[in-house]
């Protein structure tokens, strides 16, 4: 029994079979990579997991509890945090009260209205946001508004924006998509040393090889909306079907 | 102090000094000077400054922090007036429960339009608060004239019921006996000084709001609602319900237009149903974002500026305008006059809209951006380096 279980998922987009069939086990505390070409569907099985789109058939069971029909926001209080494929921040506000956000929405859950508080008094989710952006490397950057942010350092924030609400699930769409070489390297130990430190399921989607086999311990691949094997990294390199579906020009 | 940060505290006491000072500084010109037409220090105006003041206040923790733009408000200042004049005619003058009630009915009147109008965001909110707003209007001048006695507007009549009443209870509004419309004419040299309870009363309503309204914006609270002009989306996924944060920013600002339009019939005890045309709704967009949307001080500063036009620059006539340019040679004068005649006397929308179009492209962050431009140029401040501490909208000013 996994931490998330999605049974027989089919979403069609008009004509367009997004998703087919899409059986998934994920183990707790594994990081598990679907990989797959342009289109494949995986960005879509995302959003059918936090609740941006319903399956047409299929359920999707976290830790026991069904998310389908919920709210993102409910789905998010379940302890399934997203990063997504651009980056989605508070780009008007400082780097600092980007963090600040998810640590009230951990702490208060959906509403709370703190009109009359000042941010100041809150020491302890201050201290909290700030190891975090010390955890990222980005403590320098606290005040800085994040729109400013170079594209790197933009994934970084939103990365720690959910690290800090302490997710049980991390979903993560293709995490160091237009990094720069040194920084895919940083965010493959980042994301090792988070994996290590706080046990962690995550679950990501990358199309850039190197990163996946430094991180993933299982991958699943995705052609065409359904799943075509699932393996261990080492099994997967060398697995002719997945070879000639995508890895034949990306890794070969 | 009180809150607020050193910085914060500074201000606000600048603030509170303006606002108790300004029948001192709005009187600039000697009472026989050709200038003194321009002095704005009369009791009926400074109200207004201050009334409009917290109206414009109220709607910028709608409109600046969330990006919500409601073409509604008027509505809730309609309310507000109907609700203190209401409590004239059952009880007394005393201004008191009249505001209570008032802030008490706009808020609720605003948890209603705002629960349905906040569905929908964007142009579709707008239009949603605009058609309340109407649909209020339409029934104060027409289906509820029990309630809002039509056409004619709400007044007190001798024989309304006025349980409160005895014997020497002043006969026009008052707090506990201080009389709105009473004021102390003060002579020094050749000026006049007008200190008026009325104006003071409002003043200290406006600095007490004022005060709400910095505490709002550097709470939890205020972050969260700029986070949601910025990003609904990264809101949903961060396990936050944007819908009751935006809903209670818009019944607070809806109270604060309720305490506005209390505060008016506070002055004149007359409750209209034009108070809530679509109009004076869209006066108070103006204002926001003339003043600078987002900023704290900004609203106040486009509130005092458009009722300035209104009533100093709406005043100026022809005759007026040849007797400065007499000095001109008689042909030229008329030509010089002939020129400005439309922008003055009826024609002052003219020249407040030309004042607004251009703020809007030299300067979206309102008057606010161009006072801190002067200021940066003057001090040297490069632009760039300071994070504004009132966190000006993006230029893009985005009605999300
Ligand atoms: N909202 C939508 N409406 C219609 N079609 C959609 C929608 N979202 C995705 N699609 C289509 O569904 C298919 C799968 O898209 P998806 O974004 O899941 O692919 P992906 O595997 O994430 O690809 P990429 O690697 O390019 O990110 C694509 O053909 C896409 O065009
Ligand atoms: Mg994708």
């Amino acid at each position: 029994m996994g931490i998330l279980e999605v049974s027989n998922v089919n979403k069609r987009f008009g004509g367009l079979q997004a998703l087919g069939d899409v059986n998934l086990d994920i183990a707790n505390g594994t990081v598990h990579a679907i990989i797959g070409p342009n289109g494949a569907g995986k960005s879509t099985l995302l959003n059918v997991l936090v609740g941006k789109l319903t399956p047409d058939t299929g359920t999707v069971m976290f830790n026991g509890t069904s998310v389908l029909g919920r709210k993102p926001y409910e789905i998010n209080q379940l302890g399934i945090s997203r990063v997504f494929q651009t980056p989605e921040i508070f780009s008007d506000l400082s780097v600092f009260e980007n963090m600040l956000i998810p640590c009230f929405a951990k702490r208060d859950g959906a509403f709370r209205l703190h009109a009359l508080e000042s941010i100041a008094a809150e020491k302890q989710l201050i201290e909290k946001a700030e190891q975090m952006l010390a955890e990222v490397n980005m403590a320098d950057k606290r005040h800085m508004i994040a729109s400013s942010l170079s594209r790197g350092d933009k994934r970084r924030l939103e990365m720690a924006m959910c690290l800090v609400q302490e997710p049980k699930l991390l979903l993560l769409d293709e995490p160091t998509a237009g990094m720069a070489r040194a920084d895919t390297n940083n965010t493959i130990d980042l994301l090792n040393e988070i994996h290590d430190k706080r046990d962690i399921t995550m679950v990501i989607i990358e199309h850039d090889m190197h990163v996946v086999f430094s991180l993933a311990k299982r991958i699943t691949v995705l052609a065409q909306g359904t799943p075509l094997v699932e393996d261990t990294p080492e099994n997967i390199k060398g697995h002719p079907k997945v070879k000639e579906a995508y890895l034949g020009e990306a890794a070969a | 102090m009180l809150g607020l940060s050193k910085k914060d505290t500074t201000f606000l006491l600048i603030v509170i000094f303006l606002t108790l000072a300004t029948p001192i500084l709005l009187q600039p010109f000697p009472e026989n000077s050709a200038l003194a037409q321009f002095n704005a220090g009369y009791p009926d105006l400074m109200q207004r400054f201050a009334i409009f003041g917290i109206f414009a206040i109220g709607f910028n923790i709608l409109f600046g922090l969330t990006g919500y733009l409601s073409f509604g408000h008027a509505a809730f200042l309609g309310v507000g007036s109907y609700s203190v004049v209401w409590m004239y005619k059952l009880l007394s003058y005393n201004v008191l429960p009249g505001l209570i009630l008032a802030v008490i009915v706009s808020g609720l009147f605003a948890l209603l339009i705002g629960y349905i109008s906040l569905r929908r965001s964007g142009i579709y909110f707008s239009i949603l608060t605009l058609a309340f707003a109407q649909m209020s209007f339409n029934l104060a001048y027409s289906v509820l004239t029990p309630l809002t006695n039509g056409e004619t507007g709400l007044q007190v009549y001798t024989d309304d019921p006025q349980v409160l009443v005895s014997e020497g209870s002043p006969l026009s509004p008052h707090f506990f006996g201080i009389v709105m419309n009473e004021s102390a004419k003060i002579d020094v040299g050749g000026w006049q000084f007008t200190f008026s309870n009325g104006y003071y009363f409002c003043a200290i309503i406006a600095i007490l709001v004022f005060y709400l309204s910095m505490r709002i914006f550097r709470s939890p609270f205020g972050v969260m609602l700029r986070a949601i002009k910025t990003n609904q989306t990264r809101m949903n996924y961060t396990g936050l319900n944007p819908r009751p944060y935006t809903l209670a920013a818009f019944v607070i600002s809806g109270m604060y237009a309720g305490l506005a339009g209390a505060l008016l019939a506070a002055m004149d005890p007359l409750a209209g149903a034009e108070r809530m045309q679509w109009t004076a709704s869209g006066e108070v967009v103006l204002m926001t974002i003339l003043g600078g949307a987002g900023t704290l001080m900004g609203p106040v500063l486009g509130a005092g500026f458009i009722k300035y036009f209104e009533n100093i620059f709406s005043k100026i006539n022809d005759n007026i305008l040849h007797t400065w340019f007499s000095a001109l040679p008689d042909g030229l004068e008329d030509a010089v006059v002939f020129v400005l005649h439309p922008f003055i006397g009826k024609g002052w929308h003219l020249t407040l809209g030309l004042l607004f179009m251009l703020v809007v492209i030299f300067l979206p962050g309102g008057l606010m951006e161009g006072g801190t431009r002067i200021w940066n140029a003057i001090t040297g401040k490069n632009r760039k380096k300071k994070q504004d501490a009132d966190h000006h909208p993006k230029p893009s000013a985005h009605v999300n």
